[in-house]
């Protein structure tokens, strides 16, 4: 016990020392690479991750990755392996790689390394303590390396998936004079609803709109916030002298809408956007308002 | 006085010019009212356009004139109400109801002949 203590305590003082043993340890993995390289693998496969990969592509990832695992333990410098692990990233998320499997594909590397170590050095237990005093912190922060890159590669995909939805922005069409329709599609968050109330308003302003028709067939989901930003749209659309219809809504919104007891009072609601144009139609044909029809107003309306 | 009352036929338009005092909102209010009854008007028209913010008060004062005006009545129409300051409104929760709104004065003109010809506008 204190011999080992003493071992340790040695090793870790000595940098030098450390630095032969990690070269060691680089050429034991070198030497080893091949036995090592598919042990690793089969066991990829065994339990079943990286299942969207065929076995050669994750045969040729797992030498890649090897060999820049050894690479950076040797040299210290991760660089080289973050990029790499950065550009395979950029390759497997698209396909559908969890963040769980990349985890366990590195930790699995760990394990299958360590037990090799175990194996090489059991007939010497100070040793091998040296060894894994060495090879611990390095292999965590190289587990750690690779998988931050794939969580924040997965990220940026995020981030520019949201970017492109956001500029995807909702048009405002017109079917005919005094008549808007406005279909959204997709998620509607707060700064989307925002932005669409503000185009909508706009667009009632320049085309003289009388009746909306906001037609939210491609909306799936929606929550207390965006069912107040539909009420604050319709009612803000109002107070410009507009009428709102809303036309879209599926049983589950409907049902959600209910149970949240959101006050949709404000609201026409339609079944779908054929019943909703014809609504309109209606409204409009009903209403004289408009200056352009003021002139024939001594025309009866039948 | 930064509102100007124009009689146009059986209608009153108040037109505001400028952004309003409280005490020039009491003023106008009162003035519409007395006129409503004394000049035998059907219809208000409230031009809002010029205002960059409809704050509690004046909501508050163009419900009152509405209301007192409907007792006399008269029907009273707000127009002119501006994007951003209907967006403000809704996320302020001011609301103007019952008053019916138009997108400007055009509209709230033809919306008081609507209106005077049977509500729903059926007839001609």
């Amino acid at each position: 016990m204190s011999e080992g203590a003493r071992d340790t305590a040695n090793v870790a003082g000595d940098v030098q020392g450390e630095r032969q043993l990690l070269r060691e340890l680089v050429a034991y993995l070198r030497n080893r690479r091949e036995p090592l390289r598919e042990e690793w693998a089969r066991r990829i496969t065994s339990e079943e991750l990286l299942g969207v990969m065929t076995a050669e592509e994750v045969f040729d990832e797992v030498t890649a990755v090897y060999e820049n695992y050894v690479d950076a333990l040797e040299t210290g410098s991760f660089e080289a392996l973050q990029a790499y692990a950065r550009n395979l990233s950029e390759r497997i998320v698209p396909r559908g790689v969890e963040t769980d499997e990349v985890l366990g594909v590195v930790l699995l590397l760990r394990d299958v390394l360590a037990r090799a170590l175990f194996e090489e050095y059991q007939g010497n237990p100070s040793k091998l303590n040296a060894i894994l005093d060495a090879y611990e912190p390095a292999a965590n922060r190289i587990a750690v390396t690779v998988s931050v890159s794939f969580v924040q590669e997965r990220e940026r995909v995020i981030r520019q998936q949201q970017e492109s939805i956001r500029e995807l922005s909702t048009p405002v069409l017109q079917v005919r004079d005094r008549l808007l329709i406005l279909p959204i599609i997709g998620v509607l968050d707060s700064q989307r609803a925002r932005q669409l109330t503000e185009q909508l308003l706009h667009a009632i302003q320049t085309s003289r709109a009388q009746v909306v028709v906001i037609d939210v067939t491609g909306v799936a989901t929606i929550d207390v916030t965006v069912a107040n930003h539909l009420v604050q749209t319709v009612e803000a659309a109002r107070l410009m002298g507009a009428n709102a219809i809303m036309t879209g809504l599926s049983s589950e919104i409907a049902q959600t809408l209910v149970d949240l007891d959101v006050d949709l009072g404000v609201m026409r609601t339609v079944g779908d956007l054929q019943g909703g144009l014809e609504e309109a139609e209606r409204l409009i044909a009903s209403w004289p308002g408009a200056p352009p029809t003021r002139d024939a107003e001594g025309t009866p309306a039948e | 006085m930064s509102v100007a009352i124009l009689r146009q036929g059986e209608y009153l338009i108040a037109s505001v010019q400028s952004d309003l005092t409280d005490r020039e909102v009491v003023d106008v209010r009162d003035e519409l009212s007395r006129r409503v009854g004394a000049e035998r008007i059907r219809g208000i028209v409230i031009d809002v356009s010029v205002l960059d913010v409809i704050d509690s008060f004046v909501a508050r004062a163009l419900r009152a004139v509405a209301a007192t005006a409907a007792l006399r009545g008269a029907e009273t129409v707000v127009a002119g109400i501006r994007p951003q300051v209907a967006i403000a409104m809704v996320h302020f929760q001011l609301d103007l109801a019952p008053l019916r709104s138009a997108l400007d004065l055009d509209e709230a003109l033809a919306l008081l002949d609507a209106l005077a010809s049977g509500g729903g506008g059926h007839g001609g």
